[in-house]
């Protein structure tokens, strides 16, 4: 796969080059701030981009609109945005646009090298990866009542919430796929959302109930 | 127009109203007060029945002018600036006067202002009344005067009319029903004067008070500028080391089944960055607020910093007595922000740090100098800021820096 790096810390810049190539992936650019990097993906196309939030010449949210921009302009070009804190309202506004193909997680994630291989990949393919700890924050805030869920079933819901697929769920939580099969069944009848067969319309219907 | 204007405005009839209502008030308030100072004076000498009436009056002298300022602030929209919090003793279960609340200027000026409220709301009533309505009588005048029993208006044995005449009392009528608004608003001016004076703080005291408010404000703003300051240093050393230190290791484990020289060479690396983020800590530690200081004091403290400058410096100190934590805190970051200047800025080959304390209460001085380029900017971030730390603790700071240089940095605090 093809990737471009939008990331000003030179050091985190050379480490995810460095873990891409290791991982056997093409990095086509990394890149400082948010307008080479933008040049760079139009001359590129890549297949994902990793950007980080806070990059000059404003340290606010450069790079969160730089990856807006890339969701809207190039929408086969997954896009990965991190950060070293995260915010569900930030998560809200990248995926309300587009809910496949986007994923956001706390710059801490690269530490554990292949779940973060495995949520670009996802996001790369047209899935979607969001942080535990959005989905923590979405979970937390919601104004549906989740009461009649089983603590098993909420634990679902969160993995789902993140972007995973039925086989991750699976394996992060011990069980067989009929059994986590059973458990979304339960969720989506309890929660009254439509099932649906594509991963990403499954995780679009989970934070649709979730965020509003 | 705002002569004609002023004739119909809000303000004008609003002032016209509050010297009406002065009046009434003033005069039921004058009753109870007279009413009660005499009775509570006179029964005295049976101290158990005068001393409840005058305190009863006192309490009610103070309710009037907290009445008094709303209704100031409203009608006027002259708010009579308030004492400020934990100056007056005030009251025992909300009603009876505290012995210090009877030596207090607050107190009398409330009774002196009630007595006073009814006769200045007479006079300014009276002449507001009495412009408006002369205004109005000498300015339509002509229409009716011929119609007057006298054949005109008549003052003792004198008989107005005539053209001229008439004209003129127009004119006059005109002039004073134009002047009346003002005056109507001057009076209701000298009125808030009058409150301001009986009721609101020493003028030296509000000063102080204004002046405080305007640097607690700075100190706010400054704490808040530290903080993402602070923020800022952590989100772009350590923790960025951090994620590296992290993502290095996570590569490392990776590699082990393999590659365990890759491994190897990788967990070198985040061993470096591991020692580097501690190195970020602790220099953000110290300029967050030093352990030394706390601990040992401004000298050990500046030797730290001095030692950190990539310019020789000179360090004298000279405290006999060690001031307040805060104060020491502001001295030591005085001599942080201008090393760091120094540094960066002075192109300099030498400085020098003075520190010095005046007896206990007193100053403490702190001066450094060096001998570079000058033309260092007081309004700068780094210089405003901390002059605002240095007001936070009533202290001056003083900027110097020609350019060409030398540049001189001056701080006086006082540590009483």
């Amino acid at each position: 796969m093809r990737v471009v790096i939008a990331e000003d810390s030179v050091l985190l810049r050379e480490g995810l080059t460095r873990l891409l190539v290791e991982a056997g992936h093409e990095v086509a650019a990394a890149e400082g701030d948010g307008e080479k990097f933008l040049r760079a993906v139009a001359a590129h196309v890549p297949d994902a981009v990793v950007v980080d939030v806070r990059m000059p010449p404003t340290f606010t949210d450069e790079g969160l609109r730089a990856a807006l921009l890339v969701r809207d302009r190039w929408p086969d070009v997954g896009v990965l945005v991190l950060s070293q804190w995260v915010e569900e309202r930030y998560a809200t506004e990248l995926i309300s646009g587009r809910p496949h193909g986007v994923g956001y997680l706390l710059k801490d994630r690269v530490a554990d090298v292949s779940e973060f291989l495995d949520a670009l990949d996802r996001v790369a393919t047209g899935g979607s990866a969001l942080d535990p700890e959005v989905v923590a924050q979405l979970l937390a805030r919601s104004r549906h009542p989740l009461g009649e869920l089983t603590p098993r079933e909420r634990e679902v819901l969160a993995l789902m919430a993140e972007g995973r697929s039925n086989s991750a769920i699976a394996e992060a939580l011990v069980v067989g796929g009929g059994a986590v099969e059973k458990h979304i069944n339960n969720i989506f009848t309890k929660l009254g959302l439509a099932p649906a067969d594509r991963d990403h319309r499954r995780v679009l219907a989970v934070l649709r109930y979730l965020g509003t | 127009m705002f002569l004609v204007r002023d004739l119909v405005s809000p303000r004008t009839w609003l002032a016209m109203t509050s010297h009406l209502a002065g009046l009434f008030l003033g005069l039921a308030v004058m009753v109870v007060f007279i009413t009660g100072l005499s009775l509570g004076f006179s029964l005295l000498v049976l101290a158990l029945v005068g001393l409840p009436i005058l305190g009863l009056t006192l309490r009610v002298a103070d309710w009037f002018a907290r009445a008094e300022r709303a209704r100031l602030r409203l009608m006027l929209g002259m708010p009579i600036p308030a004492w400020p919090a934990g100056i007056r003793a005030g009251y025992r279960w909300g009603v009876v006067p505290r012995w210090r609340t009877l030596g207090e200027r607050a107190t009398w000026g409330e009774i002196g202002y009630g007595l006073l409220r009814c006769p200045f709301s007479a006079v300014a009533a009276t002449v507001s009344v009495s412009a408006w309505a002369a205004g109005l009588v000498m300015l339509t005048l002509p229409l009716y005067n011929s119609d007057l029993p006298s054949g005109g208006a008549s003052f003792g044995q004198m008989v107005f009319r005539g053209t001229p005449t008439m004209a003129a009392s127009a004119v006059i009528g005109l002039i004073v029903l134009l002047a009346a608004p003002q005056l109507t608003r001057g009076l209701a001016a000298a009125d808030a004067a009058l409150a301001r004076w009986l009721l609101g703080p020493r003028r030296d005291l509000a000063a102080r008070v204004a002046e405080l408010e305007i640097s607690r404000e700075r100190v706010v703003d400054a704490a808040e500028a530290e903080r993402r300051r602070i923020e800022r240093d952590l989100h772009d050393g350590a923790q960025q080391r951090l994620v590296a230190l992290a993502m290095e290791l996570g590569r490392a484990k990776a590699r082990f089944a393999d590659d365990l020289d890759a491994a190897k060479d990788l967990v070198d690396q985040a061993h470096a960055q591991a020692k580097e983020a501690l190195t970020e800590l602790r220099n953000l530690v110290r300029g967050v607020h030093p352990p030394v200081l706390t601990e040992r004091g401004l000298d050990a403290a500046l030797s730290g910093l001095a030692a950190l400058c990539p310019v020789p410096v000179e360090v004298h100190v000279d405290v006999p007595v060690r001031p307040k934590s805060s104060v020491e805190a502001v001295a030591y970051f005085v001599v942080a922000e201008a090393l760091t200047n120094v540094a960066k800025h002075s192109r300099a080959s030498h400085a020098k740090v003075v520190v010095e304390g005046h007896g206990y209460p007193g100053t403490l001085t702190v001066m450094i100098s060096d001998d570079g380029i000058g033309g260092a900017d007081g309004h700068g971030p780094g210089l405003s800021g901390l002059a605002d730390r240095v007001s936070g603790v009533d202290g001056r700071l003083s900027v110097e820096s020609p350019a060409g240089g030398p540049t001189i940095i001056a701080a006086e605090l006082p540590c009483g």
